[in-house]
């Protein structure tokens, strides 16, 4: 009588809902649903990926396989079993042994995650010692076998560093190890590679793919990009708005979706660009620049020099502290050069702010990755709007609100967003009206510093195509900061690759992006994930295959 | 050498820069006071001849950076001169003194900061439950009361009716221990119930704000209870916010509690120094401000120091 006459999935969810208390302002507060039943099945080692832009719940209902509930989330209906067991319907008791035990869970940012003041190692082992999984010396021997696994460097002896002393791709491997380290059946990957660089976002989701792999564990790997969640999972669901749009096979979402919404992930980033080509007086001349932080002793620029052209965009590729936004707060005079100068529209700024004329800065205007925090929260999106038309022009009353909606217009956001407040807004909607402002001072140059990073995939095309249509009216230049090479391919006339605060290609973009490519940017263009099957082994086989050739 | 060992030298060379500081502003604060000691000593009707003769007597001829130094010297040496009133040794007397205020302080700081930072601890456990609100509420209540009438409370309550107690806190050299702490058991209570909010109210903020962490999430994950957590994974990472409003709050029980010893007649330095103010005894004022001024300087220098090692950035730099 004990077998199990069926055989359960090792996770099985069916109906789930999931609510949330939300606090609009100016309004009570008032619980809203945020997923609306959602079925599903995981066999035991297998990987399901969980799909869709933010909102969709999928975070939600990867933490419902653990009945954990974040902030104000509370699980309102549904049955989820893990083998064969309804967590929602066990005690606190059950429910603790189930989390760190059966079901572990690794966070987008492990730098968050990891505690910051124990050791990686106790971290590591704390959820096996605890749930009685493993001796204290069995659970490290399993962690130093895990970080070798992973990759990670020196594996005896990693864990007995603090989280701040190791990097965050590394620190990201050492929370895969903490959730693989008990030995669970399910591991809940939340976004586990976003926050990182393309080129170490691609060695640890193979360090995943692999851990995955060899121990058999089952997985639900929780993305917004698609490219991602097609290496590593058997099956794929497309959430969107707290309900399935559809389930099939990696195979079958990728090559072959059947839903609309489907589509349109699957085909994202496809906007076509045509190249301008350089005229003669640049816009913009930034001539051998090098510049350092106060109170720091090297350069985070190193005699960077480029032109951008009238109408043009620029972008500025690299990783995180390549020097890119350094570039940015030097052209923008926040930053004064050591070295170097830069050339505006025929004459020479001055390199630190306070000296620059009005002029200068009005005709140079920044829009900033988080749309969030660029904008006062009290104030409304007509008062956002209309503060550098008065400040530059001088404008008020009428005059005023009509060219506030002129702008509103430009940015395709319709009638009544004048007297919303920004909390009021989609984060797409927050950045349109970020580049309203900037468009109110009729700039020559925008800079547009990782406009698009913080976006989802859909709404960052939206964005995309709305600064392009943007350039054709207004005829202004963009330098757009970006880490983000699909977005470069989409939007940049020319492009300027950085490493370590040196600029090491350069070019217009058909020259850029073609062969032959140097040895940085070769492997920037190959890391960056692509919408096929297989992609990431071919890469890896044939980076390996290089290696062995040299 | 080690980062942290330079961050701590830094801070004590300037702990010392400010006690140097703080006795500049004492001994020319007192400086401005109008008369000087010769008057004070001889009183309205002085003659001016006995005047300058007692001026000379006392060296206040010299100008006053040279008798700075003078009182600077002796304090490092532990002559802090002699007190005007009764002419008798100051270090001598505000040594007893002092050393009933560090025991006094002592008692109250073993009850008060372990029950806050248990009290804290188990606020945010029952966050805006009734254990919570309860604890805040009654510890609110205390510090808002007036300490002298918590003390008088006390003493009809603790002492006259149920009798424990002695109502009386003199305490002296010839008696043991456990007379002691009998008799300074109310003013303990009183203090424990005047400090115990500030701390209690800063431990649950500061572990409330740790607990917002994403870390406290993944131990949520792994399984752990709530209590391990609290102890686990967040105290370690708010201990410099708890140390800091602790060693105020230790200041305060050895520098403001003269009401108290008012109070209880509890014979502290408080007590000595309001006494000495009232007479106008100007050494011993000027002793007992630098001596307050080392203790806080002193206390808040600890704060410092564990808070830059209990910062494993600082403790483990990459």
């Amino acid at each position: 009588m004990s077998e199990p006459l069926l055989k359960q999935p090792l996770l099985q969810v069916r109906g789930l809902k999931i609510g949330a208390t939300v606090y609009p302002p100016g309004e009570r507060p008032h619980a809203i649903e945020i997923v609306h039943g959602v079925d599903f099945d995981l066999e035991g080692g297998k990987v399901l990926g969980l799909i869709g832009e933010s909102g969709a719940g999928k975070s939600t209902i990867g933490l419902a396989a653990m009945a954990y509930g974040r902030g104000g989330v509370e699980i309102t209906g549904g049955e989820v079993h893990v083998n064969g067991r309804d967590i929602l319907q066990s005690g606190l008791r059950d429910v603790r042994k189930l989390r760190g035990g059966e079901v572990t869970y690794v966070s987008q940012s492990a730098a968050a995650s990891f505690n910051p003041a124990k050791k990686i190692m106790e971290q590591v082992t704390e959820a096996a010692i605890f749930q009685g999984k493993f001796s204290k010396k069995e659970a490290e021997a399993r962690a130093v076998a895990l970080f070798d696994k992973l990759g990670l460097p020196d594996p005896e002896n990693i864990g007995e560093r603090y989280p701040h002393q190791v990097s965050g791709g590394q620190l990201q491997r050492c929370m895969t190890a903490l959730a693989l380290c008990p030995e669970p059946d399910l591991v809940v990957f939340d976004e586990p590679t976003t926050a990182l660089d393309v080129t170490t976002q691609i060695d640890v989701l193979a360090a995943i793919k692999e851990a995955i792999r060899d121990t058999g564990v089952a997985a639900l790997y929780i993305t917004h990009d698609l490219a991602v969640v097609a290496q590593v999972s058997d099956h794929i669901m497309v959430l969107q708005q707290g309900a399935m749009v559809e389930y099939g096979t990696t195979d079958q979402i990728i090559n072959n979706p059947q839903e609309e919404y489907t589509q349109a992930l699957v085909s994202v980033r496809s906007i076509a660009h045509e190249e301008k080509t350089p005229t003669d007086t640049p816009l913009l001349r930034v001539e051998n620049i090098t510049a350092r932080y106060r109170g720091t002793d090297f350069d985070v620029l190193k005699d960077v020099s480029v032109d951008l052209h009238p109408g043009q965009t620029l972008a500025i590729v690299g990783e995180s502290g390549s020097g890119k936004s350094t570039l940015a707060r030097v052209i923008t005079g926040l930053l004064p050069p050591s070295q170097g100068s830069i050339t505006f529209d025929g004459r020479t700024l001055s390199p630190d702010l306070p000296t620059r004329s009005p002029e200068d800065l009005r005709e140079l205007q920044m829009i900033y990755q988080m749309a969030d925090t660029a904008m006062n929260p009290r104030q409304t999106v007509g008062t956002i709007i209309g503060r550098p038309l008065e400040f530059y022009f001088g404008l008020k009353g009428k005059a005023k609100q009509t060219r506030i909606q002129e702008l509103l217009d430009e940015i395709e956001l319709g009638d009544g967003f004048q007297d919303r407040y920004p909390a009021e807004l989609s984060g797409g909607q927050k950045q349109r009206v970020c580049i309203a402002r900037a468009l109110a001072a009729k700039p020559k140059l925008i800079i547009c510093d990782e406009v698009t990073s913080a976006l989802d995939p859909l709404v960052a095309d939206g964005i995309l195509k709305l600064l392009l249509k943007l350039q054709k009216i207004e005829d202004v230049s963009y330098l757009f900061i970006t880490h983000d090479l699909a977005t470069v391919k989409a939007i940049a006339d020319s492009i300027a690759v950085m490493l370590q605060g040196k600029v090491v290609r350069y070019g217009p973009k058909s020259q850029v992006l073609a062969p032959p490519f140097d040895d940085y940017t070769d492997l920037l263009l190959s890391s960056v994930p692509e919408m096929k099957l297989g992609w990431l082994e071919e890469v890896l086989a044939h980076r390996k295959m290089e290696s062995a050739g040299n | 050498m080690h980062p942290i060992l330079k961050l701590i030298a830094q801070r004590v060379a300037l702990g010392l820069m400010l006690l140097f500081a703080a006795s500049i502003l004492i001994f020319g604060g007192t400086m401005l006071l109008p008369g000087d000691v010769a008057q004070q000593i001889l009183g309205q009707s002085a003659t001016p001849e006995s005047l300058a003769n007692m001026r000379a007597e006392l060296g206040l001829n010299d100008p006053p950076v040279a008798r700075y130094f003078q009182w600077l010297g002796g304090f490092l040496q532990g002559d802090l001169g002699t007190a005007l009133t009764n002419g008798r040794d100051i270090a001598e007397s505000l040594g007893g003194r002092l050393k009933n205020t560090l025991f006094l302080a002592f008692w109250a700081a073993l009850i008060s900061v372990p029950l806050a930072i248990f009290l804290g601890l188990l606020a945010v456990r029952y966050k805006d439950r009734i254990p919570d609100k309860l604890i805040s509420a009654v510890t609110l209540t205390t510090i808002s009361i007036p300490e002298f009438m918590i003390g008088y409370v006390l003493i009809y309550w603790v002492s006259i009716q149920m009798g424990w107690f002695s109502s009386v806190a003199i305490i002296n050299d010839s008696m043991s221990l456990g007379q002691k702490l009998n008799a300074i058991a109310i003013p303990v209570m009183v203090l424990t119930l005047v400090v115990l909010a500030h701390m209690m109210r800063m431990t649950r903020a500061a572990i409330l704000n740790v607990m917002q962490s994403a870390y406290i999430e993944t131990a949520e994950l792994k399984g752990m209870g709530m209590l391990k957590i609290i102890a686990k994974h967040a105290f370690p990472n708010a201990i410099a916010p708890i140390v800091n409003v602790v060693m105020i709050n230790l200041a305060y029980l050895v520098v403001g509690v003269v009401v108290v010893e008012v109070v209880f007649a509890y014979p502290g330095m408080g007590q000595y120094l309001v006494d000495h103010v009232a007479k106008r005894d100007v050494p011993v004022v000027q002793a007992c401000g630098l001596i307050f001024a080392a203790v806080y300087i002193g206390l808040n220098l600890i704060a410092d120091i564990v808070s830059i090692l209990a910062n494993p950035r600082l403790r483990h730099p990459k």
